[in-house]
């Protein structure tokens, strides 16, 4: 095993966190605005990670530049969901918690 | 690391029939249509694993993102359903239900364990050089077994006559909250559609790819335009590209398969050293029409001759 491959599959390890972190706040905060909060970001990281390493992993320049576009393409959709379903809650009056 | 995988299949086919359960049985629509796109994701993985990606790509793009849209919609049109259970959810329905999913299981089992083993796959290895791909999916769709995706595009095309012949479309309902994210994602992402559909035809030719989920995603990349507030411009009697190009794949591979008759070759049977040629071209072609096929199902309706706003007659 090469120092690329140990290094690949360190980075996709060290990204599962953020996604169970994500969901972990998915099941467990108040209220929409919270969960976006959890769920967008951590998603973000968390893939980024696993794309790094498998870009890493894969050994090849066109499989990882297909990997961050993947990834790129993730952030903005992620962006504009999390924006999309914040206004929503907003527009149908739903209060952000504590407030 | 056996087992592994063969705990990651086992969670998969349990997650499938779970979300199968709960798309059909879930109080609330809205959960109901969830569970069924998060199905078609999970299916798509489903056939990764079976060594299928040319069916993954398009149950993904298909099953999952255009079907779901529709479902959507369709479900945003609807007034004020009833959240509370549905009459089948009672108890005694499960008495029949349990076992009666039971059989099907079996039966299904039996019948593909019955199947002739070895298939026909090495028949079409052995007939790949003269279809003109190296894909073998791509050789059986659009070589091999062209009549069958003949047909497919023929009841798409029915499909999409069907709905505008229902009535207008319903006018596009206005997004309930004004966001400037929609459009703007919308204009950027177009472009990567176009890419990524051209990118899948052009590698249905030696890979996994193809005219169905070239067309999908580029459908789906319509479905997104519309949705962030576009006007398809296709329309009408004033723009005529719109009928062309969803009868386009029909006629081209009706009019080829017709057409080399007159060369002396039997029905759908390609002249050799142009199979290559052909069967891109049926790709392009059929691919075109498969994308403006979903589109116009979403529209729910025959589009206007002129939209709102429109200069009239130009």
């Amino acid at each position: 095993m090469s120092l690329t491959d140990l290094l690949g599959g360190l980075l996709v390890l060290l990204g599962m966190p953020f996604f169970f972190l994500g969901t972990l706040g998915l099941l467990r905060f108040p209220d929409a605005y919270t969960r976006l909060h959890a769920l967008a970001k951590t998603d973000n990281v968390g893939l980024g990670l696993v794309c790094l390493g498998l870009a890493l992993y894969s050994g090849s320049w066109l499989t990882g530049l297909k990997l961050l576009l993947i990834w790129l393409l993730m952030l903005v959709a992620s962006a504009a969901g999390a924006g999309l379903i914040g206004r929503t809650a907003m527009a149908r009056g739903m209060k952000p918690w504590g407030l | 690391m056996g087992w592994l995988v063969l705990v990651f299949d086992g969670l998969l086919a349990a997650a499938l029939i779970w979300l199968a359960w709960q798309a059909t049985h879930t109080p609330g629509l809205f959960r109901s249509v969830i569970s069924f796109i998060i199905f078609g994701l999970l299916m798509a993985l489903a056939w990764v694993r079976l060594d299928a990606p040319d069916i993954a790509l398009a149950e993904a793009a298909i099953g999952a993102g255009a079907t779901g849209a529709l479902l959507l919609s369709a479900l945003g049109r609807l007034v004020a359903t009833h959240e509370e259970g549905a009459p089948w959810q009672e108890r005694r329905d499960l008495y029949f239900w349990i076992p009666a999913g039971g059989a099907l299981l079996g039966l299904l089992t039996l019948a593909a364990w019955m199947l002739p083993s070895p298939g026909l796959g090495e028949q079409v290895q052995d007939a790949l050089p003269e279809s003109g791909v190296q894909n073998p999916v791509t050789a059986v769709l659009l070589n091999f077994r062209a009549l069958d995706t003949l047909l497919e595009i023929g009841v798409l095309l029915l499909a999409a006559i069907a709905i505008w012949s229902l009535g207008r479309m319903p006018l596009p309902s206005a997004p309930a909250v004004r966001s400037p994210a929609l459009p703007a994602l919308g204009r950027l992402l177009f472009p990567m559609f176009v890419l990524v559909s051209a990118y899948l035809l052009w590698r249905g030719s030696h890979a996994p790819g193809g005219a169905f989920p070239a067309g999908a995603v580029m459908g789906a990349g319509g479905i997104l335009t519309i949705l962030a507030g576009a006007q398809p411009w296709l329309t009408g009697s004033v723009h005529g590209p719109w009928r062309m190009l969803l009868s386009l794949g029909f006629a081209a591979m009706l009019a080829l398969a017709l057409g080399v008759m007159a060369l002396g070759q039997p029905f759908f049977a390609y002249p050799p050293g142009l199979a290559g040629l052909i069967v891109l071209a049926l790709e392009l072609a059929a691919g075109l029409s498969i994308a403006m096929s979903l589109v116009a199902l979403y529209l729910a309706g025959q589009p206007p001759d002129h939209w709102e706003g429109e200069a009239r007659g130009e």
